[in-house]
């Protein structure tokens, strides 16, 4: 890719330009590298190091106690459990959210560019401008319906002994990013079959083949690139989301690690354990950290092909 | 006979309907896997929105109440958009708004267009710095928050580090002040997001036709000239999806406030989504918050109806 441009050089003698570009992007990556440099520090030093030495310093005297408190013993309001369990709560969310989306906006885009009806615009429009809208708008409604799921999930134990869900905040919490997750999850494959060729799936018809097994044996097998990109924004978003995990699931055992770890690190009682609080805001950021430096490159790529064309 | 014939006849007439019907059924089928998708956003989407609405217009307090009433929520908060003295938290949520939205947009866009025509010089290691200025995409929120909340902390982080280096005149406690904490906001905002801008602008620069930039140069054109009269010119759809995707972002952001200063001292560095959830679901105000909401997804639309238009538009050409 970068062999077909031909950057225009700066201006100036090459050497001492290159001295400022490289001078410059040095000092923007120290820059961002900064907070999580000393997040890492602080999570490695006993408590005295910290209050009376330099959030600078490396830690005289390493230790990984703060991982193992913040993992097992942290306080999450009256409860010191530690956040372990709800960074499986987490995980318990955010996988079926990312598979059902995904599914689903697989499917919106092969029928929204290889099976297009009149109106066909106007229904993708209107999912598309779904993406844009401040959840505020639609946060009450929300936990209006979510409570009468809870209700009927009450109704079905007392008339069956098994509420099949409803009611379960992790459950809740699935079906909300699974609902504004759509939007998102159609536009990129929409885009990318956009330039997937008509005349295979045109050939594919002709030979009788029906609607999922054209899906299945032709689009699905060409579509790793997008459905990389499709999984990595949505679990990056499901995992990070705050706004919706504390409104539906704001208190108690069934938190999600993003409302978790605000727990910990508002926790006004006791002494502060700053060490502790930084290694469990490592442990929230780990796995998207992680699914970002294994298929950034790939993110990056296919968000381009999403986002700036359209 | 006859019977033989009728029982021939409705064989036949089944044989042919039979295709029919599963051609029916086939063709009917894309619209039948698209349509749950497509009611779910119809109700769970324009459905709520207009529920909210609806809810704007009543006097619910900390439970919703379906008798209309007026639009006195509204009034409230246009009560307050003017009411400066003392400020109301609306009024801080807005006037925040704006110096937030816009410092965050601007700063974003500059940084992120300085980073990638900075990486853009055919620089070695750009596959190791790229990935050191994107990664604050894939932390919450609430992660970012945290970590310069430390950073910024007088007691603690930057000032206390410069105090021990022995620059004891060095004050920094913005995070601690009520008329400057909303710019540490968008010191993490910028942070967070201009990684972000600078892959879209890399891959905008990237796309550039190689040719036009090698003529202008045989024309005489200095680097300067050639990125302000034709370079930059030609990212502007960039520059249009960034501009988009921020200003979005700025008026989504409600948790990078909640994590870094809980709020700031007094609500000083609320924005209207913080606004929209203490009314709502602290202060049981639910009227109020749903109007701060209708207000917000109408700031939001007058920004993304036009765009989404014309690109749908321009599809169609």
């Amino acid at each position: 890719m970068s062999t077909a441009t031909v950057a225009p050089r700066a201006p100036g003698s090459p050497i001492v330009s290159r001295i400022v570009i490289y001078g410059l992007l040095g000092l923007f990556a120290l820059v961002y590298l900064i907070p999580f440099f000393v997040m890492l520090l602080t999570s490695l030093k006993p408590m005295p190091e910290i209050q009376h030495g330099n959030i600078l310093a490396l830690p005289k005297e390493p230790t990984l106690d703060p991982w193992i408190r913040a993992w097992g013993e942290a306080c999450v309001g009256l409860t010191c459990e530690g956040i372990h369990g709800y960074f499986w709560n987490s995980i318990k969310m955010v996988v079926p959210a990312v598979a059902i989306s995904t599914l689903l906006g697989a499917l919106n885009g092969y029928v929204l560019t290889k099976w297009r009806f009149p109106g066909h615009r106007l229904v993708f429009g209107l999912m598309l401008f779904a993406c844009f809208i401040p959840f505020q708008a639609v946060l009450l409604p929300m936990a209006t319906v979510l409570g009468t799921f809870g209700q009927f999930g009450k109704t079905l134990i007392n008339m069956t002994g098994m509420n099949f869900g409803f009611g379960n905040p992790t459950v809740n919490l699935v079906f909300v990013h699974v609902v504004y997750g759509l939007g998102f999850t159609t536009l990129f494959f929409r885009n990318y079959y956009e330039a997937f060729p008509t005349e295979l799936v045109k050939a594919a018809m002709v030979d009788g083949a029906g609607f999922f097994q054209i899906f299945r044996r032709i689009l699905l097998p060409n579509s790793l690139p997008i459905i990389v990109v499709t999984v990595i924004y949505q679990f990056t978003n499901i995992w990070n989301d705050f706004l919706f995990a504390s409104a539906y699931a704001g208190s108690g055992d069934v938190m999600p690690m993003t409302v978790a770890l605000n727990n910990v690190v508002n926790t006004s009682t006791g002494v502060v354990e700053y060490n502790v609080n930084m290694a469990a805001a490592m442990i929230a950021a780990l796995p998207t950290l992680l699914v970002y430096i294994l298929a950034g490159r790939y993110f990056v790529r296919g968000l381009m092909a999403g986002a700036v064309k359209g | 006979m006859t019977s033989i014939a009728t029982s021939n006849g409705g064989a036949a007439a089944r044989t042919a309907r039979r295709p029919t019907m599963r051609a029916r059924l086939q063709q009917a089928l894309p619209k039948l896997v698209l349509a749950p998708s497509f009611a779910i956003t119809l109700v769970f989407v324009y459905g709520f929105i207009l529920w909210t609405i609806y809810l704007s217009f009543t006097n619910s307090k900390a439970f919703p109440k379906y008798v209309l009433t007026d639009a006195r929520a509204y009034q409230r908060l246009w009560r307050w958009t003017f009411e400066s003295d003392p400020p109301s938290s609306w009024y801080t949520s807005i006037t925040n708004m704006a110096i937030f939205g816009v410092l965050y947009v601007v700063f974003a866009l500059a940084i992120g267009l300085l980073l990638a025509i900075l990486l853009d010089q055919k620089i070695r290691g750009e596959g190791i710095l790229r990935p050191i200025y994107l990664y604050p995409m894939a932390l919450s929120f609430i992660v970012t928050g945290v970590a310069w909340k430390w950073f910024l902390d007088p007691g603690l982080g930057l000032e206390q580090t410069m105090h021990q280096w022995g620059w004891t005149s060095f004050h920094f406690d913005w995070i601690k002040n009520k008329d400057y904490v909303i710019y540490t906001v968008v010191i993490a905002g910028v942070w967070q997001a201009s990684g972000f801008v600078m892959a879209m602008f890399l891959a905008g620069l990237r796309g550039i036709d190689g040719e036009i930039i090698k003529a202008s140069q045989i024309d005489g054109a200095s680097p300067l000239q050639l990125y302000r009269r034709i370079i930059i010119p030609l990212l502007r759809p960039v520059f249009l999806s960034a501009l988009i995707v921020l200003a979005h972002m700025a008026i989504k952001s409600y948790d990078l406030v909640v994590a870094l200063t809980s709020g700031g001292p007094g609500g000083s560095a609320w924005l209207p989504s913080n606004f929209m959830y203490e009314y709502t679901f602290k202060r049981n105000e639910m009227a109020v918050g749903s109007a701060s909401a209708v207000i917000m997804l109408a700031t939001i639309s007058a920004i993304i109806v036009p765009y989404l238009y014309s690109e749908l538009r321009e599809k169609a050409r």
